[in-house]
């Protein structure tokens, strides 16, 4: 007995302990002292300089010595939305990543949902990282990569040209809205840019959600004679919607945030990003940059409040 | 029959089942029971062989067209459902108009004890609540054939036992055929009219309980089921004299002490006491033979047993002859 207690270090002592013990029988002062570096970050670093953002977008420009006035008004906001050129800019963007949203979640379910449900452990490694590996790769490399493919000069118009379907990209490319000189220069290029950057991000929720559904639910579906539309309607989808909305905030907000893309494919038209750019870089006016980028948040704060009345996080 | 990979899960099983019956598939796990019941069911189809439902070939029907239901070992309740919308999942699918389906999903939940849970959700019930809900969801369909997939698995033993009696109750009101998967052999003899004893994807044994209890036809069955003591080969030469396997029930086996004589026509094995354990009315005694298996004795408790019973007392066990039940070789 007395061996036994030798052998072991006596309980009690040390300094580090003593605060170990004072920590463990005060409790909310250990997680306040636990929380204090994130909560200064998130608070301060974080959502303090989005404030301070936010709060240029209530001042105005002086025309005429370019310099800020900071006295609260709403001649930006006016100035953005009664100006038809910011008006179309706005909606420009609006109408993209919309169109970009569709289309991610059109591609990205069936690939998610084969992924889960029908491939085998291995296919199934091999899908993740065939969708990782993208994303770990260049920004920038990949967007003049599906520049290159756009292009006149590219393997696309050569396909085209190859498969004696030139007429056929003609008749795209002179539509109006979404045509242009080439791929490379029109707003379908641009989306088809947009789809493939951001379609990961629609992938890996929905992916996440369908994880979540187990496999008896689909049989039970089945069982009680739903056919695989209705059972797709009635339990798969719905209960993949909070990864869905998940992944459709991510294409949204990050078409409307963007502003390489469209400047490097693409139409000339403005999107939000590129003038939240050009107005705080060469313009200066960080008033309007700022109101801006208010506008996005403004769009999916909207897009929640639309998806969560349906439904879309009561499975969560 | 069916394979998975180079796996045979079910191999030559053939049975019918009759309308009304109540029919349990009894087996260790990986026994195939369950793929048996996902043939019938239509989530798996068959390599070779029929599944007829009426006289029809099913085989290939999908699941969805086979009049056959399900009542799942998680219930696999739809969590963004409420219990009336679970119930009526089942006619909805099948286009019937909103009023009718109501009140019969309101009829199924009078019956099955939840009437006044129409608006809850899965997650707000408790384990015997969800089953229940299962249950009806199942029924409401009118099933030629209801399927149960170890339905009272996850339940703790009071409610599993209430649950027993219940589902039996239920299904002599409705004389829906019942097929029971289980791998709890008391839960399997005390329901059902005739189980089916599984084993490495074959049928060992199919007749009613008592049968199954009483004369066990291999070893698998008759230690399985009955929880028999077995005799095969070495062992059964040197206690009986021939190779052949036999069983014997642990409440007919005696315990005496190492020198007292078996009375006349009794087989007597001496062997170790490894263990002795109380279960109230009875204790069970276990004891390594010199034989060279471990047979168990199932004795009273009230019966006065002058016996050394600490591990590793020497004693003689002693059965009669015409408790011995002779089994087929495995």
């Amino acid at each position: 007995m007395a061996a036994a207690a030798g052998a072991l270090p006596r309980l009690g002592g040390g300094p580090l302990r003593g605060i170990s013990t004072f920590l463990y029988r005060r409790s909310t002062l250990y997680l306040l002292l636990l929380l204090m570096p994130p909560l200064l970050w998130l608070g301060t670093v974080y959502l303090g300089t989005l404030f301070a953002l936010l709060t240029q977008s209530i001042y105005s420009i002086d025309e005429f010595t370019a310099q800020i006035v900071r006295k609260p008004t709403f001649a930006t906001y006016r100035q953005l939305f009664t100006q038809p050129a910011n008006l179309d800019i706005v909606l420009r963007t609006l109408v993209m990543a919309v169109s970009v949203t569709i289309a991610a979640a059109f591609i990205a379910f069936p690939i998610a949902n084969y992924m889960v449900r029908y491939a085998s452990s291995r296919a199934k490694a091999v899908f993740y990282v065939a969708v990782l590996v993208p994303m770990w790769t260049s920004y920038l490399v990949k967007v003049y990569a599906w520049r290159l493919i756009l292009a006149k000069e590219g393997i696309l118009n050569w396909f085209f040209h190859a498969v004696g379907a030139e007429g056929v990209l003609e008749a795209i490319l002179q539509t109006p809205g979404i045509g242009g000189p080439s791929l490379a220069s029109s707003y379908l290029g641009m989306f088809i840019v947009f789809v493939y950057m951001w379609l990961p991000y629609m992938i890996l929720p929905i992916a996440a959600a369908l994880e979540r559904v187990p496999g008896s639910l689909i049989q039970a579906s089945a069982d009680l004679g739903a056919r695989p539309g209705q059972t797709f309607r009635s339990v798969i989808l719905p209960l993949s919607l909070p990864g869905l909305a998940a992944g459709s905030v991510f294409t949204f907000s990050l078409t409307l945030g963007d502003y390489i893309i469209p400047s490097i494919v693409g139409a000339p038209g403005y999107f939000i990003g590129m003038m939240v750019y050009q107005q705080q870089g060469t313009a200066g006016n960080i008033p309007l940059a700022a109101a801006f980028s208010v506008v996005p948040i403004v769009l999916i704060a909207l897009y929640l409040a639309f998806v969560k009345r349906l439904g879309a996080f009561d499975a969560m | 029959m069916r394979t998975f990979g180079t796996v045979r899960a079910v191999d030559r099983v053939s049975f019918s089942v009759e309308p009304g019956e109540f029919f349990a598939m009894l087996g260790p796990s990986g026994s195939g029971k369950t793929t048996c019941l996902r043939l019938i069911a239509g989530f798996d189809l068959p390599d070779s062989g029929q599944v007829l439902l009426e006289g029809r070939d099913v085989s290939t029907v999908p699941p969805y067209e086979r009049n056959v239901n399900t009542v799942f070992q998680d219930y696999a309740l739809f969590p963004h459902m409420t219990v009336l919308e679970n119930v009526d999942y089942g006619p909805r699918m099948r286009g019937m108009s909103g009023a009718e389906r109501t009140s019969r999903a309101h009829e199924m939940l009078e019956l099955v004890k939840l009437a006044g849970f129409e608006q809850r959700k899965p997650g707000q019930l408790s384990g015997g609540q969800k089953q229940r809900v299962a249950l009806a969801r199942a029924l409401i369909n009118q099933p030629k054939v209801l399927l149960l997939d170890e339905p009272l698995g996850a339940l703790d033993l009071k409610l599993r036992e209430e649950m027993q009696i219940e589902l039996r109750n239920l299904q002599r009101r409705l004389g829906i055929t019942f097929v029971y998967v289980t791998h709890d052999q008391g839960e399997a003899l005390s329901m059902s009219d005739r189980v089916a004893v599984f084993n490495q994807g074959r049928i060992e044994q199919m007749a009613t309980a008592r049968e199954l209890y009483t004369r066990p036809r291999t070893p698998f069955v008759a230690r399985f089921v009955g929880g028999a003591n077995v005799g095969e080969g070495d062992v059964a030469e040197r206690l009986c004299g021939a190779r052949q396997a036999f069983a014997v029930r642990t409440e007919n086996v005696q315990v005496l002490a190492p020198n007292d004589a078996a009375a006349a026509g009794m087989i007597a094995a001496d062997g170790e006491v490894l263990d002795v354990q109380y279960h109230g009315a009875t204790s069970r005694w276990q004891v390594k033979l010199d034989a060279g298996e471990i047979f168990s004795a199932t004795r009273n408790a009230s019966e006065v047993l002058r016996v050394p019973d600490a591990p590793g007392e020497r004693v003689r066990l002693a059965w009669a002859r015409e408790s011995m039940v002779t089994l087929e070789a495995q």
